[in-house]
């Protein structure tokens, strides 16, 4: 799925990363842990999270994540979206819930991610 | 590929700055031309070493060795040193704090997740003075 289609799904706003709404996402993972989140996700990956701090960027530049969708319209401050920018990881912002942003994704066939 | 060492010093509480020497880690690894699938081990193992430090410790360092079919991540902090190595080894075995656990971390993933992204992992800890962890991935042949 491409990530502009997870912004028209979700109705979301572009944090940062305009110019990568064309690029493809193949699994999702919601999750606040950022452990969990390093543990588990491999590939081009979307990341739902409640969390706003610089540490969620941080985790989705080392394992290689191309989006972010921040949920519960949550909104992180500029320090991160800049982090973001820096890093090439696109920003969402939804007023979805955590359930119901994941529920709208995998109905339109965002798969989640298996875990070994 | 000559021997290359790179130092990196993490202080402890910085939550600011955490997550900085791994961003570096991984632009030296990148640059090197290293498989991204490689770089990718590496810079999760280190993230979370240095996340470690950050959190758990009073400070310490972490050393980048680049050798020819090895890259090596060597974690070592001043203490105060871990008192069950075993114990820390279970996933979701933690003694985070709160405010740790808002900012996502303190689940008890990471001295296994280290170890899940390494060839070889060795942790050693003693109480008071500190622990030593090193982490090594392969390099695919060629590189």
């Amino acid at each position: 799925m491409k990530i502009c289609e997870v912004k028209e799904i979700l109705n979301a706003e572009v944090l940062c990363g305009d110019d990568l709404l064309e690029n493809e996402v193949s699994y999702a993972f919601g999750s606040d842990l950022m452990s969990d989140v390093l543990a588990f996700v491999k590939g081009k990956t979307l990341l739902l999270t409640g969390l706003t701090n610089q540490q969620v960027v941080r985790t989705a530049e080392m394992a290689d994540l191309s989006a972010i969708v921040f949920v519960r319209g949550k909104k992180p401050g500029k320090d991160i979206v800049d982090l973001a920018t820096e890093k090439e990881i696109a920003l969402l912002l939804t007023r979805d819930t955590m359930y119901t942003a994941s529920g709208k994704l995998y109905s339109n066939g965002l798969e989640g991610v298996s875990i070994d | 590929m000559k021997d290359i060492r790179y130092v990196f010093n993490v202080e402890k509480d910085d939550f600011v700055r955490a997550g900085e020497t791994s961003s570096k880690i991984k632009k030296i690894l990148r640059e090197l031309g290293i498989d991204s699938s490689i770089i990718r081990k590496i810079s999760i193992a280190a993230y979370e070493a240095e996340m470690n430090i950050v959190i758990h410790s009073l400070g310490g360092q972490i050393l980048l060795d680049i050798s020819p079919g090895v890259i090596r991540i060597t974690a070592s902090d001043r203490g105060p040193g871990i008192a069950d190595v075993e114990l820390a080894m279970k996933e979701g075995y933690s003694t985070a704090t709160d405010q740790v656990r808002e900012m996502g971390f303190g689940a008890g993933m990471g001295l296994p997740n280290m170890k899940k992204c390494s060839d070889r992992f060795c942790v050693t800890s003693s109480e008071g003075k500190g622990t030593y962890i090193v982490i090594e991935v392969d390099l695919k042949a060629g590189e």
